[in-house]
């Protein structure tokens, strides 16, 4: 009862955590993505419809990773290469991936899913309380610790993640150095669309393997929203991850109990602690100043 | 080849006129392109989006029916979108506008007087800016991200009405169905031209806030605050302007006017709450805010165009099998492509052959 509690969270977690860690990466060269949702949904859609048509899970979320990515090259075109607004174009990728996606999954909607199998350790798996936490959770579960540690690695360890901090704290000096901030914003913001359609496929494949139009619900502006609660640090994003996948798994225990609080007061706490915990950390003023990439969402246009 | 950006000495007047049309233009190439893509002849799908609801007076009607909410709420994104202000929960202030607005003939059916449409409505003004000062205040007083705050609300808001009309305030003699009693003569918004057609009163509303806001925003001291704190906050300071009563001054307008055109919808259009009220208006009142330049007028023509993809997207359903749902795709793609075309005000774009000596090389200036 108590591991399978823990794997739940770890099922709503991961999606969470697999979309908020590539918009970690893109916020830290300085680019604000507000189409996380958009991105996200495009991955499940993607995912779930080449999944369904080829039998392969497997394809299906190689394609919603190439969808995200290709997809956010939309923005990153809009706001890297035309310097539109980001906030209001990362919007309008959201607009366009929900309605693109509904269009898309129409005839899919109802149609039994495939879904991708969980990894079994023989042995391990079976360790009391903690073996099937560990050693039998989907490939998917794997990826996201695997992809936060890498980052953690690439932007603090290696000569390119250090540049990729330095083109989103300070574009100017960057490029004064001959770094070329462009391109590197555009990987970024690529990297954030694959782990974003990544995200999404979760959702279409392992999570509830059913294609439902607008099934992310929110959950992109909650990756969001968990990157400014990390600080920008990606440990930080994994607690962060799980915090919110326990508040939403909490409330849907406490409705399957019965509690006589009516269901949609419980499905409206993820929400309603999104809220709470932004503004604990947003009132530190110093604590946001000093963490935030110094370049987030200005525009930059390269002077020759 | 290589995209360069020129800036230009200063912002193109040609080019802040000609970039909606532009816009446009291009969404209708994109669109039929996308028909083409789904096997639809592409000048039939066009012409069932965008010309064949205007033939009839009763669907000009719906066209207005369609476009008041969306214009109203779009002139009050303006005010916040003009000082940086990023209110995207209007979604969510309609809906408690909706909500607040239906208190009088949902709670109080056997109150029947002429005095109760004017306060709907002023309940309905005051329920939305009630929601939308939530985002404002936390950003006001503790810095926090307005954006996400007020989108977050707007899922609390739905799962709030979808409660409500399922528990205390559903029908008692409605069999069960998840919808309030239905508003009585004195709570449903009048009709403007009864004999002709739907349109009620909503949209006229929406054209006196747009002449209000366009009248505020151009020649007033107020609207040259929203537009300089908007521009440069630094120089607002300055000039003696508050950064935190913006926040809060165009949060209100936003959320009053999100709020007024949710009790407008559902007394005049609907009749009764539903768990679902509003398909997307809110969303779409932001694409048509910049359509629409932020300029209030330039809205209303805006507003209208939008509404016809949602009438458009029925007619086409209906008479060439086209989804309804790529009304929204059509949407979005404006949005895009306005975006896009509003790059050339502020600069000039070359094409520059890829190995390019400065002032060689192949080049197109546009």
């Amino acid at each position: 009862m108590f591991e399978d509690i823990l794997i739940t969270i770890a099922t709503a977690a991961t999606p969470l955590l697999l979309a908020a860690i590539g918009e970690l990466v893109t916020e830290r060269s300085g680019v604000l993505n507000l189409g996380v949702e958009g991105m996200m949904i495009m991955g499940a859609v993607t995912g779930f419809a080449v999944a369904v048509t080829t039998g392969s899970p497997w394809l299906g979320v190689l394609a919603a990773i190439l969808v995200g990515a290709a997809f956010s090259l939309l923005f990153g075109f809009l706001t890297l290469t035309l310097v539109t607004n980001q906030v209001a174009t990362g919007l309008s990728l959201t607009l366009l991936g929900l309605g693109l996606s509904g269009m898309i999954g129409e005839s899919f909607v109802g149609r039994a899913g495939v879904k991708l199998a969980a990894i079994r350790i023989p042995y391990l798996s079976d360790i009391p309380y903690i073996g099937r936490l560990i050693f039998g959770q989907d490939p998917l579960f794997y990826v996201s610790i695997l992809l936060t540690a890498g980052v953690v690695w690439f932007l603090f360890r290696t000569r390119a993640g250090l540049t990729l901090r330095s083109v989103g704290d300070n574009h100017a000096s960057a490029h004064a150095l001959g770094i070329r901030v462009i391109t590197i914003r555009y990987l970024a913001v690529m990297f954030g669309g694959a782990c974003a359609g990544l995200a999404g496929a979760y959702l279409s494949l392992v999570y509830v393997p059913q294609w439902v139009e607008n099934m992310t619900a929110g959950r992109g502006w909650i990756a969001l929203a968990l990157v400014v609660f990390a600080s920008w640090r990606p440990w930080r994003l994994l607690v962060g991850a799980y915090l919110f996948g326990a508040v939403s798994i909490g409330q849907l225990h406490t409705q399957a109990l019965g509690v006589g609080i009516p269901s949609q007061f419980l499905s409206s706490l993820p929400y309603l602690a999104t809220i709470v915990v932004l503004v604990l950390i947003s009132r530190n003023r110093r604590l946001t100043m000093m963490n935030t990439p110094a370049s987030l969402g200005q525009p930059f246009v390269p002077d020759r | 080849m290589r995209i360069e950006l020129v800036k230009r000495p200063q912002r193109s007047a040609l080019f802040s006129m000609l970039s909606p049309f532009i816009a446009l233009g291009l969404t209708l190439v994109a669109g039929a392109a996308l028909f083409l893509a789904l096997g639809k002849n592409p000048g039939e799908a066009l012409y069932y989006y965008f010309v064949d609801p205007l033939h009839e007076t009763w669907s000009l009607h719906e066209l207005a029916v369609k476009a008041a909410p969306l214009i109203l709420i779009a002139v009050g994104l303006s005010v916040c979108f003009r000082s940086n202000n990023w209110n995207i929960g209007a979604e969510g202030q309609f809906i408690i506008g909706a909500m607040a607005g239906s208190i009088l003939p949902v709670m109080f059916p056997d109150f029947q007087s002429w005095v109760v449409l004017p306060l709907m409505l002023l309940l309905g003004v005051a329920g939305g800016a009630a929601y939308a000062s939530i985002p404002a205040v936390l950003k006001a007083r503790f810095n926090t991200s307005e954006i996400l705050t007020s989108l977050m609300l707007v899922y609390v808001a739905q799962l709030f009405l979808d409660w409500m009309v399922r528990g205390p305030w559903r029908n008692p003699a409605g069999f069960n169905f998840p919808e309030t009693r239905t508003f009585h003569a004195f709570a449903t918004l009048p009709e403007i031209w009864p004999a002709s057609g739907r349109a009620h009163w909503g949209f006229i509303f929406a054209l006196l806030a747009a002449l209000v806001l366009w009248f505020v925003m151009t020649r007033t001291l107020k609207g040259f605050e929203i537009r300089l704190l908007g521009q440069s906050p630094r120089a607002g300071r300055f000039a003696g302007f508050s950064r935190e009563k913006m926040v809060l001054f165009s949060f209100l307008v936003s959320g009053g006017l999100a709020g007024l055109a949710g009790i407008c919808e559902v007394s005049g259009a609907i009749g009764q709450l539903r768990p679902i009220i509003s398909p997307g208006y809110g969303f779409t009142a932001i694409i048509i805010a910049f359509l629409g330049r932020l300029n209030p007028l330039g809205i209303v023509a805006a507003g209208l165009v939008l509404a016809l993809t949602y009438l458009g997207g029925e007619a086409a359903q209906i008479s060439v099998g086209l989804s309804d749902k790529v009304a929204r795709v059509f949407q979005g793609m404006i949005l895009f492509f306005v975006l896009a075309c509003d790059t050339l005000i502020h600069y000039r774009i070359r094409l520059v052959a890829e190995p390019a000596v400065r002032g060689e090389g192949a080049r197109a200036d546009v």
